[in-house]
Protein backbone atom coordinates (compact mmCIF):
# COMPACT_ATOMS: atom_id res chain seq x y z
CA UNK A 1 0.00 0.00 0.00
CA UNK A 2 1.43 3.18 -1.12
CA UNK A 3 1.14 6.61 0.28
CA UNK A 4 -1.63 8.65 -1.79
CA UNK A 5 -2.30 12.61 -1.49
CA UNK A 6 -5.70 11.03 0.84
CA UNK A 7 -3.12 9.54 3.47
CA UNK A 8 -1.31 13.43 3.94
CA UNK A 9 -5.23 15.33 3.47
CA UNK A 10 -6.54 12.90 5.75
CA UNK A 11 -3.91 13.72 8.66
CA UNK A 12 -4.28 17.31 8.13
CA UNK A 13 -7.92 16.66 8.51
CA UNK A 14 -7.39 14.55 11.84
CA UNK A 15 -5.10 17.01 13.33
CA UNK A 16 -7.84 20.10 12.60
CA UNK A 17 -10.71 18.13 14.49
CA UNK A 18 -8.33 17.39 17.42
CA UNK A 19 -7.23 21.43 17.68
CA UNK A 20 -11.23 22.15 16.84
CA UNK A 21 -12.12 19.61 20.03
CA UNK A 22 -9.31 21.09 22.13
CA UNK A 23 -10.91 24.78 21.14
CA UNK A 24 -14.03 23.27 23.02
CA UNK A 25 -12.76 21.39 25.77
CA UNK A 26 -10.19 24.56 27.11
CA UNK A 27 -12.76 27.12 26.28
CA UNK A 28 -11.36 28.85 29.63
CA UNK A 29 -7.55 28.45 29.49
CA UNK A 30 -6.56 30.68 27.12
CA UNK A 31 -2.73 29.53 26.58
CA UNK A 32 -4.10 26.36 25.16
CA UNK A 33 -6.41 27.56 23.01
CA UNK A 34 -3.50 29.35 21.84
CA UNK A 35 -1.95 26.28 21.22
CA UNK A 36 -4.61 24.72 19.22
CA UNK A 37 -4.80 27.76 17.33
CA UNK A 38 -0.87 27.06 16.22
CA UNK A 39 -2.44 23.21 15.90
CA UNK A 40 -4.56 24.30 13.59
CA UNK A 41 -2.07 26.40 11.43
CA UNK A 42 0.25 23.38 11.33
CA UNK A 43 -3.14 21.02 9.82
CA UNK A 44 -4.05 24.10 7.18
CA UNK A 45 0.11 23.73 6.26
CA UNK A 46 0.82 19.93 6.32
CA UNK A 47 -2.30 19.94 3.31
CA UNK A 48 -0.66 22.97 1.62
CA UNK A 49 2.82 20.56 1.81
CA UNK A 50 1.35 17.70 0.55
CA UNK A 51 -0.34 19.02 -2.64
CA UNK A 52 2.49 21.07 -3.20
CA UNK A 53 4.62 17.63 -3.03
CA UNK A 54 1.79 15.97 -5.18
CA UNK A 55 1.00 18.54 -7.74
CA UNK A 56 4.65 19.20 -8.54
CA UNK A 57 4.82 22.99 -7.69
CA UNK A 58 6.53 24.66 -5.54
CA UNK A 59 4.51 27.72 -4.77
CA UNK A 60 2.62 25.86 -1.85
CA UNK A 61 6.03 25.79 0.21
CA UNK A 62 5.95 29.46 -0.46
CA UNK A 63 2.43 29.84 1.15
CA UNK A 64 3.62 27.50 3.91
CA UNK A 65 6.40 29.94 4.62
CA UNK A 66 4.07 33.15 4.47
CA UNK A 67 2.04 30.89 7.06
CA UNK A 68 4.96 30.00 9.62
CA UNK A 69 5.93 33.75 9.33
CA UNK A 70 2.20 35.38 10.38
CA UNK A 71 1.64 32.61 12.39
CA UNK A 72 5.26 33.82 14.41
CA UNK A 73 3.86 37.00 14.43
CA UNK A 74 0.39 36.02 15.92
CA UNK A 75 1.94 33.95 18.82
CA UNK A 76 4.56 36.32 19.58
CA UNK A 77 1.67 39.22 20.38
CA UNK A 78 -1.00 36.72 21.84
CA UNK A 79 1.39 36.22 24.57
CA UNK A 80 2.34 39.65 24.91
CA UNK A 81 -1.16 40.20 25.36
CA UNK A 82 -1.40 37.09 27.75
CA UNK A 83 1.46 38.31 30.01
CA UNK A 84 -0.47 41.92 29.86
CA UNK A 85 -3.62 40.56 30.81
CA UNK A 86 -2.16 38.26 33.79
CA UNK A 87 -0.34 41.59 34.98
CA UNK A 88 -3.16 43.18 35.22
CA UNK A 89 -6.02 40.84 36.00
CA UNK A 90 -3.98 38.11 38.24
CA UNK A 91 -5.63 35.48 35.67
CA UNK A 92 -6.33 33.94 32.29
CA UNK A 93 -9.23 32.92 32.55
CA UNK A 94 -11.31 33.73 29.52
CA UNK A 95 -14.67 33.28 32.49
CA UNK A 96 -13.07 36.78 34.17
CA UNK A 97 -12.41 38.65 30.80
CA UNK A 98 -15.71 40.30 30.95
CA UNK A 99 -14.97 44.32 31.05
CA UNK A 100 -15.94 45.59 27.80
CA UNK A 101 -19.47 43.79 28.42
CA UNK A 102 -21.89 46.63 28.00
CA UNK B 1 3.79 -1.69 2.49
CA UNK B 2 7.39 0.05 2.15
CA UNK B 3 9.81 1.70 4.52
CA UNK B 4 7.90 5.11 3.71
CA UNK B 5 4.98 4.05 3.87
CA UNK B 6 6.10 2.66 7.85
CA UNK B 7 7.54 6.08 8.33
CA UNK B 8 4.43 7.56 7.65
CA UNK B 9 2.12 6.06 9.60
CA UNK B 10 4.52 6.13 12.67
CA UNK B 11 4.97 9.68 12.72
CA UNK B 12 1.03 10.04 12.02
CA UNK B 13 0.70 8.11 15.14
CA UNK B 14 2.71 10.09 17.51
CA UNK B 15 1.95 13.33 16.13
CA UNK B 16 -1.95 12.26 16.85
CA UNK B 17 -1.00 11.47 19.96
CA UNK B 18 0.63 14.45 20.80
CA UNK B 19 -2.15 16.62 19.45
CA UNK B 20 -4.61 14.33 21.95
CA UNK B 21 -2.32 15.22 24.61
CA UNK B 22 -2.21 18.95 23.88
CA UNK B 23 -5.71 19.69 24.20
CA UNK B 24 -6.10 17.33 27.39
CA UNK B 25 -2.59 17.37 29.11
CA UNK B 26 -3.52 19.08 32.92
CA UNK B 27 -0.37 20.99 33.40
CA UNK B 28 0.10 23.71 30.44
CA UNK B 29 3.79 23.33 30.54
CA UNK B 30 3.20 19.39 29.64
CA UNK B 31 1.15 20.71 26.83
CA UNK B 32 3.60 23.02 25.36
CA UNK B 33 5.64 19.65 25.62
CA UNK B 34 3.59 18.02 23.88
CA UNK B 35 3.01 20.50 21.27
CA UNK B 36 7.12 20.34 20.94
CA UNK B 37 6.64 17.13 19.99
CA UNK B 38 3.57 17.39 17.97
CA UNK B 39 6.09 20.37 15.32
CA UNK B 40 8.88 17.92 15.34
CA UNK B 41 6.47 14.64 14.03
CA UNK B 42 5.28 17.32 11.11
CA UNK B 43 8.64 18.11 10.42
CA UNK B 44 9.38 14.18 9.86
CA UNK B 45 6.17 14.63 7.73
CA UNK B 46 7.19 17.06 5.86
CA UNK B 47 10.65 15.64 5.13
CA UNK B 48 9.02 12.19 3.92
CA UNK B 49 6.97 15.04 1.16
CA UNK B 50 10.38 16.23 0.30
CA UNK B 51 9.79 19.81 1.49
CA UNK B 52 13.22 19.74 3.16
CA UNK B 53 13.61 23.59 3.45
CA UNK B 54 10.42 24.40 4.97
CA UNK B 55 11.03 21.33 7.26
CA UNK B 56 14.35 22.24 8.81
CA UNK B 57 12.30 26.05 8.99
CA UNK B 58 10.01 24.45 10.82
CA UNK B 59 12.21 23.14 13.96
CA UNK B 60 14.40 25.68 13.76
CA UNK B 61 11.57 29.19 13.75
CA UNK B 62 9.14 26.88 15.57
CA UNK B 63 10.57 24.55 18.34
CA UNK B 64 13.91 26.76 18.41
CA UNK B 65 11.76 30.31 19.42
CA UNK B 66 8.07 29.96 19.45
CA UNK B 67 8.03 27.31 21.34
CA UNK B 68 9.98 28.47 24.05
CA UNK B 69 8.56 31.95 23.72
CA UNK B 70 5.43 29.45 24.88
CA UNK B 71 7.74 27.76 27.67
CA UNK B 72 8.55 30.85 28.96
CA UNK B 73 4.97 32.33 29.67
CA UNK B 74 3.95 29.21 30.67
CA UNK B 75 6.34 29.22 33.62
CA UNK B 76 6.44 32.57 34.23
CA UNK B 77 2.69 33.06 34.44
CA UNK B 78 1.24 31.38 37.81
CA UNK B 79 -1.97 29.66 36.34
CA UNK B 80 -4.72 28.23 38.83
CA UNK B 81 -4.98 24.98 36.90
CA UNK B 82 -7.60 23.99 39.32
CA UNK B 83 -10.15 26.58 38.54
CA UNK B 84 -9.35 26.37 34.67
CA UNK B 85 -10.34 22.37 34.66
CA UNK B 86 -13.55 23.12 36.67
CA UNK B 87 -16.53 22.00 33.63
CA UNK B 88 -13.87 20.89 31.32
CA UNK B 89 -15.75 17.43 30.24
CA UNK B 90 -18.70 18.89 30.42
CA UNK B 91 -18.62 20.35 26.41
CA UNK B 92 -16.86 16.73 25.69
CA UNK B 93 -19.72 15.15 24.30
CA UNK B 94 -20.63 18.26 21.69
CA UNK B 95 -17.23 18.74 20.71
CA UNK B 96 -16.31 14.95 20.20
CA UNK B 97 -19.02 14.78 18.13
CA UNK B 98 -17.90 17.91 15.99
CA UNK B 99 -14.63 16.64 15.65
CA UNK B 100 -15.95 13.20 14.76
CA UNK B 101 -18.14 14.96 12.01
CA UNK B 102 -15.46 17.45 10.48
CA UNK B 103 -12.60 14.49 11.00
CA UNK B 104 -14.96 11.66 9.04
CA UNK B 105 -16.40 13.90 6.11
CA UNK B 106 -13.14 15.12 5.21
CA UNK B 107 -11.24 11.86 5.35
CA UNK B 108 -13.76 10.32 3.47
CA UNK B 109 -13.69 12.80 0.45
CA UNK B 110 -9.71 13.57 0.79
CA UNK B 111 -9.12 9.71 0.65
CA UNK B 112 -11.67 8.55 -1.70
CA UNK B 113 -10.49 12.14 -3.88
CA UNK B 114 -7.36 12.23 -3.86
CA UNK B 115 -5.82 8.86 -5.04
CA UNK B 116 -2.42 10.49 -6.45
CA UNK B 117 0.11 8.56 -5.77
CA UNK B 118 2.94 9.12 -8.57
CA UNK B 119 4.90 12.05 -7.89
CA UNK B 120 5.39 14.19 -11.07
CA UNK B 121 8.41 15.67 -10.72
CA UNK B 122 9.06 19.06 -10.88
CA UNK B 123 10.86 20.85 -13.97
CA UNK B 124 14.05 21.64 -11.46
CA UNK B 125 14.08 18.37 -10.33
CA UNK B 126 14.35 16.79 -14.02
CA UNK B 127 16.65 19.29 -14.66
CA UNK B 128 19.18 18.09 -12.24
CA UNK B 129 18.24 14.08 -13.02
CA UNK B 130 19.48 14.68 -16.51
CA UNK B 131 22.02 16.90 -15.44
CA UNK B 132 23.27 14.10 -12.83
CA UNK B 133 23.45 17.52 -9.90
CA UNK B 134 21.64 17.43 -7.01
CA UNK B 135 18.12 18.52 -6.49
CA UNK B 136 18.10 21.29 -3.83
CA UNK B 137 14.26 22.21 -2.34
CA UNK B 138 15.93 25.09 -0.46
CA UNK B 139 17.42 26.34 -3.62
CA UNK B 140 13.82 25.97 -5.66
CA UNK B 141 12.05 27.81 -2.59
CA UNK B 142 14.78 30.61 -2.44
CA UNK B 143 14.31 31.62 -6.59
CA UNK B 144 10.61 31.72 -6.33
CA UNK B 145 11.14 33.68 -3.08
CA UNK B 146 13.33 36.25 -4.11
CA UNK B 147 11.73 36.70 -7.98
CA UNK B 148 8.00 36.13 -7.97
CA UNK B 149 7.38 36.64 -4.51
CA UNK B 150 9.96 39.54 -3.33
CA UNK B 151 7.47 42.36 -2.36
CA UNK B 152 5.14 39.88 -0.15
CA UNK B 153 7.96 38.65 1.34
CA UNK B 154 9.05 42.50 2.24
CA UNK B 155 5.88 42.73 3.33
CA UNK B 156 6.28 39.50 5.77
CA UNK B 157 9.29 41.01 7.09
CA UNK B 158 7.15 44.41 7.94
CA UNK B 159 4.96 41.90 9.74
CA UNK B 160 7.83 40.50 11.96
CA UNK B 161 8.80 43.87 12.91
CA UNK B 162 5.43 45.05 13.84
CA UNK B 163 4.79 42.05 16.18
CA UNK B 164 8.02 43.02 17.29
CA UNK B 165 7.28 46.43 18.15
CA UNK B 166 4.16 45.00 19.73
CA UNK B 167 5.00 42.93 22.18
CA UNK B 168 8.12 44.85 23.30
CA UNK B 169 5.32 48.13 23.40
CA UNK B 170 2.77 46.56 25.11
CA UNK B 171 5.16 44.69 28.04
CA UNK B 172 7.21 47.33 28.44
CA UNK B 173 6.82 48.85 31.69
CA UNK B 174 8.82 51.61 33.72
CA UNK B 175 9.48 50.51 37.29
CA UNK B 176 8.72 53.88 39.59
CA UNK B 177 11.10 53.54 41.97
CA UNK B 178 14.11 53.84 39.14
CA UNK B 179 16.73 56.65 39.75
CA UNK B 180 16.95 56.32 35.95
CA UNK B 181 17.69 59.44 34.68
CA UNK B 182 17.52 60.35 30.65
CA UNK B 183 20.71 61.86 29.15
CA UNK B 184 19.96 63.68 26.00
CA UNK B 185 17.71 65.12 28.85
CA UNK B 186 20.67 66.25 31.18
CA UNK B 187 22.80 67.29 27.97
CA UNK B 188 19.65 69.60 26.84
CA UNK B 189 19.77 71.71 30.04
CA UNK B 190 20.18 75.08 30.33
CA UNK B 191 21.62 76.99 32.94
CA UNK B 192 18.45 78.25 33.87
CA UNK B 193 16.58 75.14 34.45
CA UNK B 194 18.28 75.03 37.21
CA UNK B 195 19.35 78.35 39.17
CA UNK B 196 17.46 81.31 39.33
CA UNK B 197 19.30 84.44 39.09
CA UNK B 198 16.90 87.12 41.47
CA UNK B 199 17.64 90.96 41.13
CA UNK B 200 18.39 92.30 44.72
CA UNK B 201 19.71 95.99 45.33
CA UNK B 202 22.59 96.42 47.62
CA UNK B 203 21.04 98.86 49.86
CA UNK B 204 17.38 98.84 50.71
CA UNK B 205 14.91 102.13 51.26
CA UNK B 206 13.97 102.53 55.42
CA UNK B 207 10.66 100.79 55.64
CA UNK B 208 8.09 103.61 56.93
CA UNK B 209 7.12 102.71 60.30
CA UNK B 210 3.95 100.62 61.11
CA UNK B 211 2.71 102.93 62.93
CA UNK B 212 2.08 105.63 60.89
CA UNK B 213 0.21 103.05 58.19
CA UNK B 214 -3.17 103.03 59.66
CA UNK B 215 -3.46 106.40 60.34
CA UNK B 216 -3.17 106.67 56.31
CA UNK B 217 -5.57 104.63 55.76
CA UNK B 218 -8.26 106.12 58.06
Amino acid sequence: MTLTLGHFLSIGAVLFALSVIGIFLNRKNLIVLLMAIELMLLAVNMNFVAFSHFLGDVHGQVFVFFILTVAAAESAIGLAILVLLFRNKNSINVDELNTLKG
Amino acid sequence: MDAKTGFFYLFSVVLLFAAFRVITARNPVHAVLYLMLAFSQASAIWLLLKAEFLAIALVLVYLGAVMVLFLFVVMMLDIDVDSMRKGFWKHFPLAALMGAVVALEMAGVLLGGFRLTEEPATAAMAEAAAKGIQYSNAQEVGKLLYTQYVYPIEIAAVILLVAMITAIALTLRQRKDSKFVDASEQVRVKARDRMQLVKVAATRKAEATPAAEPEQAK
